[in-house]
């Protein structure tokens, strides 16, 4: 086994609107067990996913055994979680915990074609742990930041583009490239989300100030 | 700026203090090295200083590193800085990309940093183990954590020498996001100086023994960078989890199994963020000082830097 198998995938922190349009995935190498990866529109892979937001909805989805649809909200969109009878400790949370309830998730990405050809994207759940709203807004905050992180380096990357003659010390950046060829979104528009996720914290403070 | 401007720029800060020459002067002679006879940057500049330590009479140490400072590795405290480091190589890590050429540990008498090394720098490769003086580095910071990244101008010397690395505390804030197995109350055999964890009653070295009751957690820690492989020992584990050993051994004997324990303790941690500081012993943290982080977060800066960008 070569040392990057035994590496473990950091969990990307992603907003519900930028990891719906992650529909583009791949492999990194032909391997059968190389690791799957979402590409994000702001350029970066995602084997693994943490995320924190409102649990509205559960339901077993399943025919024959049970499998288990959970709806999570963050301020800009909504993450569809599904977990059966492989994620067993994944599915006893969903079908234990009465919504709307706070939920913090790690899992993976999973993209899946419907007939019509719409790709929709959703998690994989590794584990399902409920917690409070501190925890929640923190993650929201920690997301707008990776996530500023990532358009700051698209950027610097789509400048560098432009610019070849000079030389900066910027990285090569394959993700960001990967993206723009991908998909048709800019980047533009999630650092919109970022804001309006974070804006949706400071009202909720404005609100708690009398 | 071109990598020629640049180690131009380089060399006449050297010997601005010493010599009347100007950058153009420094450029010249390095693009006929580069541009006419072809030969590598690096070599280009040693000859270049060469030909200007000749010429004003000083010798190699007595030039001030230019633009660059020698630092140790527990002074560096701001990004983009351009620094000189004589380190030893920790570890070197898989990179996580094909621009990165490798990406690694460094260390000194005065701590560790994460170092990277881009492939289109085209440098030398770093050996494991390996001392080496990196002039022209560049500090970096990302969630206040440091490195340095070595860039196309970067100039390696490998040293024959050898050099303590000083003990390195970490300091991880991060969602704690999987509990491993091996986690809870365990058994440790009680031959003197062995404590290895049992399987089914047996220790690998001493084969079946009356095992001695032990908590620990062994958990991820990630931070959205890195996944940290975080170790609880009992202490800490009953400090994070308010179990102590005690109750945790009523508990596995009510439930006439020891793993309810884990499952207890999986649920209070999993999902949750924590700040940890220990010391690192190879891939993992031993967490000495663990807090939750659950004060309120702050999004005004983030909401200032997002409209501005």
């Amino acid at each position: 086994m070569s040392q990057s198998e035994l590496t473990r995938e950091v969990a990307r922190r992603v907003f519900a609107a930028e990891f719906n349009d992650s529909t583009y995935a791949f492999k990194e190498s032909d391997d059968e067990r190389a690791p799957n990866y979402a590409l994000l529109p702001t350029g970066d892979r995602a084997n693994r996913i943490f995320l924190v937001g409102t649990l509205t909805e559960t339901e077993d989805v399943g025919e024959d055994s049970e499998y288990w649809r959970g709806r999570v909200v963050d301020p800009t969109g909504t993450f569809f979680v599904y977990a059966g009878q492989y994620q067993p400790e994944a599915a006893s949370v969903l079908r234990d915990t009465e919504p709307p309830a706070y939920v913090s998730i790690v899992g993976k990405p999973r993209t899946y074609e419907t007939d019509d050809g719409t790709v929709n994207v959703s998690v994989r759940p590794e584990t399902i742990s409920v917690v409070d709203d501190d925890t929640r807004d923190r993650w929201v905050v920690e997301t707008a930041e990776r996530t500023l992180h990532r358009i700051e380096a698209f950027r610097e990357w789509e400048a560098d583009q432009e610019a070849p003659e000079s030389a900066s010390t910027a990285p090569t950046n394959e993700y960001a490239q990967m993206a723009r060829e991908q998909y048709d979104s800019p980047v533009e528009n999630y650092r919109r989300t970022v804001i309006q996720a974070l804006e949706s914290l400071e009202e909720i403070e404005t609100e708690a100030t009398p | 700026m071109s990598d020629v401007r640049q180690h131009a720029d380089d060399i006449h800060d050297q010997f601005s203090d010493h010599v009347d020459v100007s950058v153009d002067d420094v450029e010249g002679r390095l693009r006929t090295l580069v541009d006419e006879y072809k030969v590598p940057i690096d070599e280009a500049r040693r000859s270049v200083t060469n030909h200007y330590l000749d010429e004003s009479g000083l010798d190699r140490e007595d030039l001030s590193s230019g633009s660059s400072e020698v630092v140790e590795i527990e002074e560096i405290d701001e990004p983009e800085q351009w620094v000189d480091v004589t380190a030893k190589v920790i570890e070197l890590w898989d990179p996580r990309s094909d621009s990165v050429a490798q990406v690694g540990l460094l260390g000194d008498p005065t701590g560790t940093i994460k170092f990277t090394k881009w492939a289109k720098s085209d440098l030398p490769a770093l050996e494991e183990g390996g001392v080496y003086e990196l002039d022209n580095v560049v500090t970096d910071e990302y969630q206040g954590r440091y490195s340095v990244k070595l860039n196309s101008t970067t100039v390696i010397e490998a040293l024959d020498e050898e050099l303590e690395v000083g003990d390195d505390t970490s300091e991880i804030e991060g969602a704690l996001v999987d509990m491993q197995s091996g986690s809870g109350l365990i058994k440790r055999c009680p031959k003197d100086d062995c404590t290895r964890v049992l399987q089914n009653g047996r220790c690998n070295e001493h084969g079946e023994v009356e095992g001695e009751f032990d908590l620990r957690i062994k958990t991820v820690v990630d931070d959205g960078i890195d996944a940290h492989e975080v170790i609880f020992d009992k202490d800490a584990t009953e400090e994070l989890t308010g179990i102590s050993l005690e109750e945790a051994k009523d508990m596995a004997m009510d439930a006439l199994d020891t793993t309810v324990v884990a499952d207890e303790i999986r649920e209070k941690v999993v999902g949750t963020y924590y700040r940890i500081e220990g010391p690192t012993f190879g891939r993992y943290v031993l967490a000495d000082d663990v807090t939750e982080l659950d004060g309120p977060a702050d999004p005004e800066e983030l909401l200032i830097k997002a409209r501005s960008m």
